[in-house]
């Protein structure tokens, strides 16, 4: 068996084994079950070096970052999905068997393992052992939560059950970086490669829980006391009556605290674009060049970054959420309502983060085994009121929704407007899960599993690293389409050129392309700007206000002011109501094509989403007027 | 592995709501109550899907107890080899159990 691999990670360069100091980068994979501290332990080696990336040819995220070795030389480390076994059932544990066989096309085989098991429930973990061990990689069986088992009266002899293994075995703490001095040395040592042991028959479950239960007995493992925690928060959580008003509360306090604190945030930062924007200009000469500076590039910037507190402040929720545990619960609590439309619990926590974003919403769909259920919730989660519609949204209602206080000052009637677009997404996503539930996605029955982990707070480190992925994630989108976006349209806006200036706007481009399209969207009630508008928010939505802003000459009261005298109530309504149902998302189209490998789900799903949204906003203009 | 009982398999599973007299053999996780355990005896499940409830500890042999569960008992969480999983009762009535004399 050649051992040689090119390691694409290293500049092609061919890595030689065994690794040795000085030459190119080791690349060593991070391999375990679910819920065993796996990411913590990723996150502690390697900081903000990762990057993500998808596996070539599937929609697996892959995982992968450098960890440095006290002696300096660095190692590549690649986190694969969660395993139980190494029979492939579910497309992560295919990609995570074909890296560690060396079947991947383009990841090179990996020249180490490192196996991460909760430690507190061994017994079962070690079943993946014999599966891993069974490769002759060099291993090293990392024993995590080591604190959680002594804390919780439970104790293993590492050294003995490495003698029983054949393999090094630390007891680490990810959380709190105990033991990771010995993950370092090994990723530093040698690497030897376990001994041969005699391993269970891998395709005999009851047999790799036998020899799994045999090496912990040998290994003097006494498991811990049940987590006292976990049981009495289930006991509240899970709690026939408590845990659905648990549940409600933790919904309605994410959209609450997300408005109430981070609301005056943006305002803050728009005013302070406005006027450095304002400076800006006072220091260079009217000229074509200042627009498209002032008006295009930083009032563009300006209109992305002032929705980043509010996204990251959701994220930062749903990371606490799924992190503490606690999302796990919520997925058994919401499992029967979403068995009614005919998905699963496991479909709420990506449904769920799509209240911050559908992109990555939708790759967290790959938790969902059963491929039918995970194309349903891919194809509805846009429907989700995400955070790139809270700016036209939060500009809608600020100019046509009165401040007004309902049931005696619980809840305004801006935020009830707003609360009530929220619901009128979810109907809408709740509508079409049930359509192709029923038709074209109708499936067979596959066991709903869930593995409830013990909670545990959430780590600040992992909480931060996934906070800065997804800031600058939509950072990216900001400097490249949102501002692409905002360039063009302020060109359009000053062409054909007037006397060496721009047109009057009903004269420019963009005026005549609004101008073309107006009776089509006239009975939405809405006039050739609002077209102008539509379009440029088929790039992204979050642009809207900054299109609008650009095609009134006008930000904040002003442009309030401007909105009402061009819509009627209807109108505004009419106009909240397509973009709760239309997908004006250019990321989110690319990654339903990536995900579901091909053209006709996203095509599929823009169609439909925009016949609803005319017919939805039709209706509206008609009914309110 | 095999249980002392000499009527563990044999006969008819009892009705639901059948009184759980000591010995008496119980048909499958979904008649447990909450903190009531029994033996899991065998899956009447497609071979994959088996295969995944076995990794997870729902071996034939192995201790199940019922835990909470989601308002109407459905899904509901099972406590088994040191793991608590959550399974609709669609799945938990195809886990057939006999009664844990231990208890």
């Amino acid at each position: 068996m050649s051992e040689c691999h090119g390691c694409a990670n290293c500049g092609g360069t061919a890595v030689a084994e065994p690794p040795r100091l000085g030459a190119t980068r080791t690349a060593v994979a991070l391999v375990g079950p679910p819920n065993s501290g796996k990411t913590t332990l990723f996150n502690r080696l390697t900081g903000l070096r990762q990057k993500v990336a998808n596996f070539p040819g599937v929609t697996v995220e892959q995982h992968s970052g450098i960890a440095e070795l006290p002696d300096g030389r660095a190692v590549h480390i690649i986190d694969l999905p969660g395993l139980y076994s190494l029979s492939p059932r579910s497309e992560d544990e295919q990609i995570a068997y074909d890296v560690l066989t060396g079947h991947s096309p383009r990841v090179s085989k990996p020249q180490a393992i490192l196996l991460v098991l909760d430690s507190t429930n061994l017994g079962r973990q070690l079943m993946l052992a014999a599966p891993i061990l069974s490769l002759h990689l060099p291993t090293l069986v990392i024993l995590n939560l080591a604190d959680d088992l002594r804390q919780r009266g439970g104790s293993v002899d590492a050294d003995l059950l490495s003698a029983q293994l054949g393999a090094p075995v630390a007891m680490v703490s990810a959380r709190n970086g105990e033991g990771m001095s010995q993950v370092l040395d090994f990723l530093a040592g040698a690497m030897p490669k376990p001994l041969r042991m005699e391993l269970p028959v891998l395709q005999d479950v009851p047999g790799c829980r036998k020899w799994a239960g045999a090496m912990g007995a040998k290994a003097g493992y006494l498991a811990p006391a049940p987590s006292k925690w976990t049981r009495r928060l289930d006991k509240i959580f899970l709690h026939p009556v408590l845990g659905p008003l648990v549940f409600l509360a933790v919904v309605v306090a994410v959209f609450q605290i997300i408005f109430s604190v981070a609301a005056p945030l943006p305002d803050i930062m728009t005013a302070w674009f406005d006027a450095t924007g304002n400076w800006i200009a006072t220091l260079l000469p009217a000229s074509l060049f200042r627009s498209l500076l002032v008006d295009g590039v930083w009032k563009g910037m300006g209109s992305v970054l002032v929705f980043l507190p509010q996204i990251l402040l959701l994220f930062l929720f749903i990371g606490i959420l799924e992190d503490s545990g606690y999302l796990s619960r919520a997925a058994v609590i919401a499992d029967r309502t979403m068995a009614r439309i005919g998905l699963q619990g496991k479909s709420f926590i990506p449904l769920l983060s799509a209240y911050g974003c559908a992109v990555p919403a939708i790759m967290a769909t790959r938790t969902i085994e059963n491929r039918r259920d995970r194309m349903a919730t891919i194809l509805i989660a846009p429907f989700m009121t995400c955070s790139a519609r809270m700016p036209i949204y939060l500009l809608m209602i600020a100019a046509f929704i009165p401040k007004q206080n309902l049931l005696g000052g619980l809840l305004g009637m801006q935020s009830a407007v707003m609360l009530g677009l929220y619901v009128l997404g979810f109907l809408a996503a709740v509508m079409t899960a049930k359509l192709l539930k029923s038709t074209v996605l109708k499936s067979g029955r596959t066991p709903f599993l869930l593995e409830m982990p013990a909670y545990r707070w959430p780590v600040a480190q992992s909480l931060g690293l996934r906070l800065y992925d997804r800031g600058m994630v939509f950072l990216k989108q900001a400097g490249t389409i949102i501002l692409l976006v905002t360039i063009i349209v302020c060109l359009l806006m000053s062409f054909p050129l007037v006397h060496g200036g721009a047109p009057p706007i009903t004269n420019s481009l963009l005026g005549s392309i609004g101008h073309v399209i107006e009776p089509v969207i006239k009975p939405m009630g809405f006039n050739w700007k609002i077209g102008i508008a539509l379009i440029t928010s088929l790039a992204a939505r979050e642009t809207t206000p900054a299109t609008l802003g650009a095609i009134y000459g006008a930000t904040g009261p002003h442009l309030q002011a401007a909105l009402r005298h061009d819509l009627s109530l209807g109108g505004a309504i009419a106009l909240l109501v397509f973009f709760a149902f239309a997908l004006q998302c250019t990321s989110t189209v690319a990654i339903v094509r990536r995900e579901t490998g091909g053209w006709k789900w996203p095509i599929l799903q823009f169609t439909y989403m925009g016949v609803l949204a005319y017919i939805g906003a039709f209706v509206a203009y008609h009914l309110i007027g | 592995m095999l249980q002392l009982s000499g009527n563990c398999d044999s006969g008819a599973p009892p009705a639901l709501g059948a009184p759980l007299a000591s010995g008496a053999p119980l048909s499958s996780l979904v008649d447990l109550r909450r903190g009531e355990a029994g033996i899991v005896d065998r899956l009447d499940l497609p071979a994959d899907d088996a295969r995944r409830l076995m990794e997870l500890g729902f071996l034939p042999g192995t201790r199940v107890t019922a835990g909470q569960s989601a308002p109407g008992g459905d899904p509901r969480v099972f406590q088994v080899d040191g793991s608590e999983i959550a399974l609709r009762r669609e799945t938990a009535r195809l886990l057939k159990i006999r009664r844990d004399r231990s208890n």
